[in-house]
């Protein structure tokens, strides 16, 4: 056992690959075969992490010494590295394809998420800027959530609280699009592409849409791959700024 | 070689950092201004550009596309190393706001989707 502890412990980071592996494999399964597609792999994987950080205390599983390595590989660095690598799946190119509604629909998208963030959390009694800041940007997406939250130096509670309402939103727009969709007219490329734009997290839209009409997936997903990137850019710096100067 | 594409995402990375830190300078606010942002869309506009050079080869596309997918792996590894106990009084927050954010925009779709239709969709109309 303590050879066991001793390789772990000097090679946390290869040892949190793992880990993450097997999550990732068990929640597509569970995904695929227990909730038939019906909430995204995504979404169960980060259920799945947020309920192993039960485990410790102020930083989660990566208070115990054997999931150190945990907090390599989620740390601030490498998620950011990662989150903008995911630009290169955004073609500049195409944004002319989703045309003045596109661009409009994520703008307004990003900018109602962030409102009622705002709004709720204050009704909910934060009242800290930086707090009130993650929770907004926690309402766009779960990416958008904490890394606005690191930037301007939010609590590692509020980041939480940022995640699960980005995850939330994800299982939402993936069972209520089909519901939902003869209500809003959601029938043709176009409305697909403001959809994408104004729901705005990918892996909910996509799955979404798939649910409500096969073909209309590629158009939801031209608009929402951009929407976290614009999340990112808007939510620490423009609407963070505006948000200090309605507080001061 | 893969570890071009790397370098660049790297150069990217670094740059829309330092500028969002500037930015943060420049309004006496102590944090990174949109950094991640700013560093997503200088690699959009530098993939574009070096890919009109020809300089982008698929090899060093591989070394972006990597680290691209692996965003979600590392975003499941960052929540197990959230502070959730502190968190569970806010539970309640993320699943009504979560809800209600959604269900707003899903509704603003018919609205938004009057602009730029008239042009594609019902042009004969007029």
């Amino acid at each position: 056992m303590e050879i066991i502890d001793t390789i772990i412990g000097k090679n946390g980071l290869v040892f949190a690959f793992l880990c993450v592996g097997i999550i990732m494999l068990f929640s597509s399964w569970f995904s695929k075969y227990i909730t038939n597609k019906k909430i995204p792999g995504v979404a169960i994987a980060i259920i799945i992490g947020l309920s192993l950080a039960f485990l410790g205390d102020e930083k989660g599983i990566s208070n115990i010494p054997l999931f150190a390595g945990m907090a390599l590989l989620g740390g601030p660095m490498l998620r950011d590295f990662a989150v903008v690598a995911t630009a290169m799946s955004a073609d500049l190119s195409k944004i002319r394809q989703a045309g003045l509604a596109g661009l409009v629909s994520l703008l307004i998208g990003v900018f109602i998420s962030f409102t009622m963030g705002v709004l709720i959390g204050l009704s909910m009694g934060y009242t800290n800027i930086e707090s009130l800041t993650t929770i907004g940007a926690g309402a766009c997406t779960y990416i958008v959530g904490p890394v606005t939250g690191t930037a301007i130096g939010a609590s590692s509670d509020v980041i939480a609280i940022s995640v699960a309402t980005g995850v939330v939103k994800t299982i939402f727009a993936t069972i209520g699009t089909p519901l939902i969709a003869k209500k809003i007219q959601l029938d043709n490329p176009h409305a697909a592409i403001v959809f994408g734009g104004l729901v705005g997290t990918t892996s909910g839209v996509v799955a979404g849409l798939a649910a409500t009409d096969e073909e209309l997936v590629p158009y939801g997903a031209l608009t929402s791959t951009f929407y976290t990137g614009i999340g990112c850019l808007l939510c620490p710096s423009l609407f963070y700024v505006i948000l200090r100067v309605i507080y001061l | 070689m893969k570890i071009y594409g790397v370098a660049l995402l790297a150069a990217c990375f670094l740059m829309g950092k330092l500028l969002g830190r500037l930015l943060g300078h420049l309004i006496n606010i102590d944090s990174d201004i949109g950094g991640v942002g700013f560093a997503m869309f200088l690699l959009m506009t530098s993939s574009i550009y070096l890919r009109k050079k020809k300089w982008l080869v698929l090899e060093t596309e591989k070394g972006i596309w990597f680290w691209s997918s692996m965003y979600i792996p590392i975003i499941v590894a960052m929540t197990s190393t959230l502070n959730v106990k502190a968190a569970l009084s806010g539970g309640f927050l993320a699943i009504i706001l979560g809800i209600s954010a959604t269900a707003v925009c899903m509704l603003m779709v018919p609205l938004i989707s009057k602009i730029g239709r008239e042009k594609s969709i019902d042009s004969p109309k007029k």
